[in-house]
């Protein structure tokens, strides 16, 4: 992250504010895949392209390389750091945002695939003086020990609680033909694309359980 | 990741065209199977067509009263919909089976039939595997070979599909749409869509160059029993070691495909025969001629106890 300099991210800062909620970063010399340097060997000739992005309702034109990861994009081009790389690979969900109001694993799409969609991060859901409800609960049931993994936990729970509300079903859930139950087992089983590897499960559950109203009967 | 350049195609043909005419180019819909693949330079595509923009994510009746799921209709999606619940139980439980929440909500109908084998040695780039690198040898065979397949497999390649999805889809005799560069369609039965590694475990499917897949359509609804019983190391967010899609009739009879135990949903149609003799007698029919390893045995009596218990639970 050769452009990720303290000193230039509150300049950036500065002059997102001073255009008035436009983000325009000009920082196409600077980002490490648009320098010939970084091309693997046998590579095809570095390409950038200028895009669009939409993050908690802003809009931003960069310009980057198409390997980009929309995560990649997220945390060294606009700095929010809030989504993390854990795996890389999906596996482990600590890249957890919303698009569209769906929940997804920004490190497996493209920067340029997110052209014309609404990209909201654990930044864009609430601040320390505004916090979110699920932001709130996990502080009070102290859903997590190192918080590396709570910014996708988060985000990922606010997409599984509209899941639930829109009827989608789940592994566990019995009737096909009839709307999920609002239990534990269902947060639990539709909560498992996150990883928390300090084991903060039981703590996470209950702060998502009080969130989305678990009725004292389905806290199995 | 290699270096690749990018482009948004407007219409089905004009992406199977761009596909036929650039070389090494890929179609990218969910992306959560190639990106990963990507990254680790398994798959190193120069170009990549995005297929998103198309309008192929809708499910609509088909004629002749079957369903027509569109190729980017979203795993959740799918899974989701009302019609898909009430008439093709087998194939929501299987999807909500697979993979995460958020995947479920990135990946296709189409990019689940073409995703790529799990075998650890495909994904190890520092040993030699004919699926990854034509010729270069298999390092499961003789490797650890617990989740391997079991029937149908080569001396090239052990490799299984990890699909959930394309075992439901096999086990309702699904048909996959295509369309290719000189924009010509045509259907293919799911049944000779995947192929069995044999010298050529490197090819998966028998898609042409080029060829997009438009959708799949599910013939009219069959009712009875259906259910997708997956076994796997985890209660959740994990692949199959087995996994098995039944559909069983009042009057006995009935269908299962199998998931985790070979280079395809497997299928044989002629084992349904033995349905009203019960799971042992399917079983030794549907795996006949399975050659296992010290390690995968287990899976040969854990198709038929699992394959007993959908049993018995359509009968309660």
């Amino acid at each position: 992250m050769p452009d990720f300099d303290p000193n230039r991210r509150q300049l950036l800062k500065a002059s997102t504010v001073a255009v008035g909620g436009v983000a325009v970063s000009s920082q196409l010399a600077t980002s490490a895949q648009a320098a010939p340097a970084a091309q693997p060997a046998g590579a095809t000739t570095p390409t950038t392209m200028s895009i669009r992005l939409k993050v908690n309702g802003i809009e931003h034109q960069l310009m980057v390389d198409p390997r980009t990861t929309l995560l990649d994009a997220l945390r060294d081009r606009l700095h929010l750091t809030g989504s993390k790389k854990g795996c890389d690979q999906g596996q482990c969900g600590a890249c957890t945002v919303l698009v569209d109001g769906r929940r997804t694993t920004s490190c497996l799409t493209l920067a340029v695939m997110q052209e014309g969609h609404e990209v909201t991060t654990i930044e864009g859901l609430g601040t320390p003086t505004n916090l979110h409800p699920l932001q709130r609960a996990f502080i009070k049931h102290d859903g997590y020990q190192c918080g590396f993994c709570t910014p996708g936990q988060i985000c990922s729970a606010v997409g599984m609680l509209e899941e639930i509300r829109a009827g989608a079903p789940s592994h566990v859930t019995a009737d096909l033909n009839a709307n999920p139950p609002l239990s534990n087992m269902e947060l639990r089983e539709r909560m498992s694309g996150n990883i928390c590897r300090c084991g903060a499960y039981s703590n996470i559950q209950e702060a998502i359980a009080e969130v989305a109203g678990v009725a004292e009967g389905n806290k199995r | 990741m290699k270096a690749f350049t990018y482009e948004r195609a407007k219409t089905p043909q004009e992406a199977a065209a761009a596909a036929a005419r650039i070389p090494n180019a890929r179609f990218v819909a969910g992306g959560t199977n190639l990106l990963d693949l990507m990254k680790l330079q398994i798959e190193t595509p120069s170009h990549l067509i995005d297929v998103n923009d198309l309008a192929l994510d809708r499910i609509e009746p088909a004629q002749g009263g079957g369903l027509r799921i569109g190729a980017l209709v979203r795993n959740s999606d799918l899974a989701a919909d009302q019609r898909v619940r009430r008439d093709y139980g087998v194939l929501t439980r299987a999807l909500v089976a697979g993979a995460s929440g958020q995947l479920r909500n990135q990946a296709t109908t189409a990019g689940n039939l073409l995703q790529r084998t799990r075998c650890p040695y495909f994904y190890d780039t520092n040993v030699p595997c004919n699926k990854r690198k034509p010729g270069s040898g298999c390092s499961a065979i003789g490797g650890f070979t617990r989740l391997h397949a079991i029937v149908g497999q080569s001396d090239a390649c052990i490799a299984t599909h990890p699909s959930d999805m394309a075992v439901a889809m096999r086990v309702l005799d699904a048909q996959v749409e295509t369309i290719d560069p000189s924009g010509a369609t045509r259907v293919i039965p799911i049944a000779d869509f995947h192929r069995l590694p044999g010298n050529t475990p490197h090819i998966d499917h028998n898609l042409k160059p080029g060829e997009l897949i438009t959708a799949v359509t599910l013939p009219p609804p069959v009712g009875g029993v259906q259910s997708y019983r997956k076994v796997r190391d985890r209660a959740s967010y994990a692949f199959a070691i087995v996994s098995v899609a039944t559909i069983v009739q009042r009057d006995g009879s009935g269908r299962v495909a199998l998931g985790g135990v070979a280079h395809k949903p497997w299928r044989v149609e002629a084992a349904e025969a033995a349905f009203p003799r019960g799971a042992q007698a399917v079983t030794s029919a549907l795996l006949q001629g399975a050659r296992t390893s010290e390690e995968n045995a287990f899976k040969v009596p854990l198709v038929e106890r699992t394959l007993a218990a959908a049993m018995a639970d359509a009968k309660a």
